[in-house]
């Protein structure tokens, strides 16, 4: 029995091996079950937003709850469901693509994900622990100072601690890419996902911080009485707004760009062709993640940041639409001419196209700000956001699933399935967002409770509501297809789509060390190129030899234990000062556990070469 | 085992630090991390450049700050960056014993910027009556100098530790890396003072 076949195993070693894993593709899998998870939770209170909003002066929910309910949405969508299913693919598939054997710092890469998963844990305590945060997901001062329950701390807290994870996850990939890249594989060769991967990682990298300095400030101003937001004591609220957007619109690039990566991975493979224009993805890329610096206060237009500030933003985000379109024209031209195969990923990408256009015609709409005066805060807004989060995010994440599913689980997601899924999930989603432009222009605000009767904005509520439901039903047609999959799904071979990449050189899954010989890179597609040479397989770029792997370990939970229960001490020690015991005792367990990984020498073990031979056999 | 790679090579390469991939990744990740870092500071000095003059009747930057401390606190953690070098010079030497020593002299300097730090805010509270509730400069100056503050600690801490871990075996190419990722995190502890030097004290005595 080879060391990489999965023996039958007990169910605790299993999860004994989850908890220590420092493996990138095991940490995927993490990423992906948190991640989905909490999508199906943020789904759920979707569909009680909608239901409250199907029909005027509703009363199935109450105002408050109405406000938690949109805040965690919104919080639960943008930070434990799409960031964490982006990271789960880029984990599954970045390190492949590049012929690594892990990642730069495999210890902070499980630590990222379980600090990830402590964080949403905490976040969504606050349901049971006397209310959820209630200011919105973008938590403006002093709605957010003067909210009466601890929800706004649980946010505070639970968002710190997940984003220290996804800044972890950062400075991760950006030193993988750059130091372990395989022999041959210079930058210009990187397949397209491994690009954007890396350009998001530097957007995470300057972004994040702002956002924990935002939210320091907020919690500090909870917390500890300082006065930050506090204008009786010569506060600025408006510092809250610009440090959440100048964190927030490149999140909203973190969001999307990795997506454009898998997007074009898709394309190219499914047309048979190289992807057109490599080199001007490449730079449009880097022209969208650095624009995306630049435009954060489009948020801010009604502030009264005065017009010149405005015309300034205004200009460069329009600016952004043209990047974009290069990419957009750029799939277009790689499908012109191409062999094309319609399958579930294809689908995805297919539908991705109109979608993100139409998304992105609104957010040029937007960024004029004459007439984001009339726009801001309506309907209007939120059928842009969705548009450009779900049409472009949501497609590319179930698109990028189906794509490499096969190579995470070694089984191929059912086609038709996959296809109906599609389908029910795509019109649900048009269903649901494309009259939501028309309410807003009509001049429903966001974010309120209930609308009027007689202001005929009835019937595109009740629209919107019914195509909540159809995504819903798409959503569960998913899950119904990874279920089945998993129990009786057809064998994946270790290259089914006829793959362009490196990732599809390895066997599906692959072993623990993924490359038992580091392949050599010829050029861009780089398994394409042996292929059309009539060559089975990647020229090793080294001889067989002893292969060096980190060793588990379960400190990253624990650390991230720590951080959680230290996040609680925070939270209640405004209530009674005995709640410092837990604030003192969870950071002593986390500081303790960083003292241990610093005293204790960590230095993986080595597969032989005698084994590695054996299993060839 | 023969090509497994000795932590303890006859002859140390001329950058331990660097000589394995390990050691490179760290040397890089500590680079992107003090990126970060600098977004995290660029933040903080934007929040107190906005409410630096919102003393809401309270005792203004003017009539608290006395550049004379605030002048030797500079100079000693300027000095323990210095000594952080010559730790590192000694460590291309392999030189372990001696690299020991500066490094303790740069703890020691890192002590007595902190004690410097405590007896100020001390000063600040107690005869002025400055505090982090105070205004919401009180809050955003508190914030501001003690999270440098809380990160020269941080250092300190860790200094500390990887001192004591290697202290009887010795300098390899498993500790390299830590002490010199110590050393850049050290200097851009001391590039940030010296902005907080600028943008707090001497802006706030002279503006
Ligand atoms: C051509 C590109 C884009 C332009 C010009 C643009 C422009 C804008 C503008 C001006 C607003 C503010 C509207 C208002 O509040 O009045 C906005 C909101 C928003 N955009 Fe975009 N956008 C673009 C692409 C994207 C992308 C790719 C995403 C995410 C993947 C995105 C996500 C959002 C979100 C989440 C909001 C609402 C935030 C909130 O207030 O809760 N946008 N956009
Ligand atoms: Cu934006």
């Amino acid at each position: 029995m080879s060391i990489a076949a999965t023996q039958k195993r007990s169910f605790s070693a299993i999860l004994w091996d989850y908890l220590t894993t420092v493996d990138h593709k095991k940490v995927a899998h993490l990423y992906l079950f948190g991640g989905g998870f909490f999508f199906l939770l943020g789904g759920l209170e979707a569909l009680i937003i909608r239901i409250q909003l199907i029909k005027p002066m509703n009363d199935f929910i109450s105002a408050g709850f109405y406000n938690e309910m949109f805040t965690m949405h919104g919080t639960t969508m943008i930070f434990l469901a799409a960031m964490p299913l982006i990271l789960a693919l880029m984990n599954a598939a970045m390190p492949l693509q590049i012929g690594a054997r892990d990642v730069a710092f495999p210890f902070l890469n499980a630590l990222g994900v379980w600090l990830f998963i402590f964080g949403g844990i905490l976040l969504n305590m606050s349901w049971f622990l006397g209310g959820a945060p209630d200011a919105g997901w973008t938590s403006y001062v002093p709605l957010a100072t003067d909210s009466a329950t601890h929800g706004v701390d649980f946010y505070v807290l639970g968002l710190q601690i997940a984003g220290a994870g996804t800044l972890m996850s950062g400075i991760n990939f950006l030193a993988t890419i750059i130091n372990m890249r395989a022999p041959g594989m210079t930058y210009m060769r990187m397949p397209l996902f491994t690009w954007t991967t890396f350009i998001t990682s530097v957007l995470i990298l300057f972004a994040f911080p702002a956002l924990t300095i935002g939210l320091f400030l907020l919690m500090f101003d909870r917390m500890f009485g300082s006065a930050f937001f506090n204008a009786a004591l010569g506060g600025n609220a408006i510092i809250w707004e610009h440090l959440f957007w100048i964190f927030g619109h490149p999140e909203v690039y973190i969001l999307i760009l990795p997506i454009f990566g898998i997007f074009s991975e898709i394309f190219a493979t499914f047309s048979k062709k190289r992807l057109f224009g490599y080199t001007a993805m490449v730079f449009a890329t880097m022209l969208i993640a650095f624009l995306g610096f630049m435009v954060w206060a489009h948020h801010m237009f009604t502030v009264g940041l005065g017009a010149m500030a405005n015309s300034i933003f205004a200009v460069a985000t329009m600016a952004i639409a043209v990047p974009t379109g290069i990419k957009i024209f750029n799939w277009l031209a790689t499908m012109w001419g191409g062999s094309i195969k319609i399958n579930s990923a294809m689908l995805w990408s297919l539908g991705f196209i109109p979608t993100f256009t139409i998304g992105g015609m609104t957010g040029v709409m937007l960024g004029s700000a004459v007439a984001d005066y009339q726009y801001h805060d309506t309907y209007f807004v939120v059928a842009h956001f969705h548009y450009v989060i779900v049409g472009g995010t949501v497609f590319g994440i179930f698109a990028g699933l189906h794509y490499w599913w096969p190579k995470m689980f070694g089984r191929i997601l059912n086609e038709t399935l996959g296809k109906w899924t599609f389908w029910v999930f795509f019109f649900g989603f048009h269903f649901t967002f494309f009259v939501q432009h028309f309410l807003g222009l009509m001049g429903m605000p966001r974010r309120y409770w209930v609308f009027l009767n007689d202001q005929e904005l009835d019937l595109g509520n009740f629209i919107s509501t019914i195509g909540a439901f159809l995504m819903g039903v798409g959503v569960i047609m998913f899950l119904w297809n990874v279920i089945a999959t998993a129990v009786k799904g057809e064998k994946a071979e270790a290259d089914p789509w006829d793959g362009r990449t490196l990732e599809w050189s390895i066997p599906s899954p692959p072993p623990f060390y993924n490359f038992k010989q580091v392949p050599l890179v010829r050029g861009l597609d780089a398994l394409w190129i042996e292929k059309t040479e009539g060559n089975k397989q990647m020229t090793p770029g080294e001889p067989l030899d002893d292969i060096h792997m980190p060793n588990g370990s379960i400190l990253p939970f624990i650390m991230s234990l720590g951080f959680f229960i230290a996040g609680i001490g925070f939270i209640y020690q405004v209530d009674h000062k005995l709640w410092y015991i837990v604030l003192y005792g969870g950071m002593a367990l986390a500081l303790g556990t960083m003292v241990v990984r610093s005293l204790k020498d960590d230095l993986g073990f080595y597969v032989k070469k005698e084994e590695l031979e054996r299993e060839a056999k | 085992m023969s090509h497994i790679h000795p932590l303890n090579p006859e002859t140390m390469p001329n950058e331990p630090e660097k000589a394995t991939l390990e050691g490179k990744n760290k040397f890089l990740g500590l680079w992107f991390f003090l990126g970060g870092e600098t977004v995290l500071f660029a933040s903080l000095f934007g929040t107190y450049i906005a409410l630096r003059n919102s003393t809401a009747g309270g005792p203004t930057s003017q009539e608290m700050f006395g550049l004379e401390l605030v002048f030797i606190m500079t100079i000693l953690l300027l000095t323990s960056s210095l000594t952080s070098v010559y730790a590192m010079y000694h460590m291309k030497n392999q030189d372990f014993k001696k690299m020991q020593l500066w490094l303790g002299v740069t703890g020691l300097l890192g002590l007595s910027f902190l004690g410097l730090e405590i007896y100020e805010f001390a000063h600040y509270i107690t005869d002025y009556g400055f505090t982090f509730r105070s205004s919401a400069f009180g809050s955003a100056f508190y914030t501001l100098v003690g999270f440098h503050g809380g990160h020269v600690t941080f250092g300190i801490a860790w200094l500390i530790t990887i001192m004591i871990r290697n202290a009887k075996r010795g300098l390899n190419l498993y500790n390299a890396p830590k002490y010199y990722t110590f050393s850049l995190y050290w200097h851009f502890i001391d590039v940030i003072w010296v902005f907080v030097f600028t943008v707090v004290y001497l802006m706030g005595k002279v503006a």
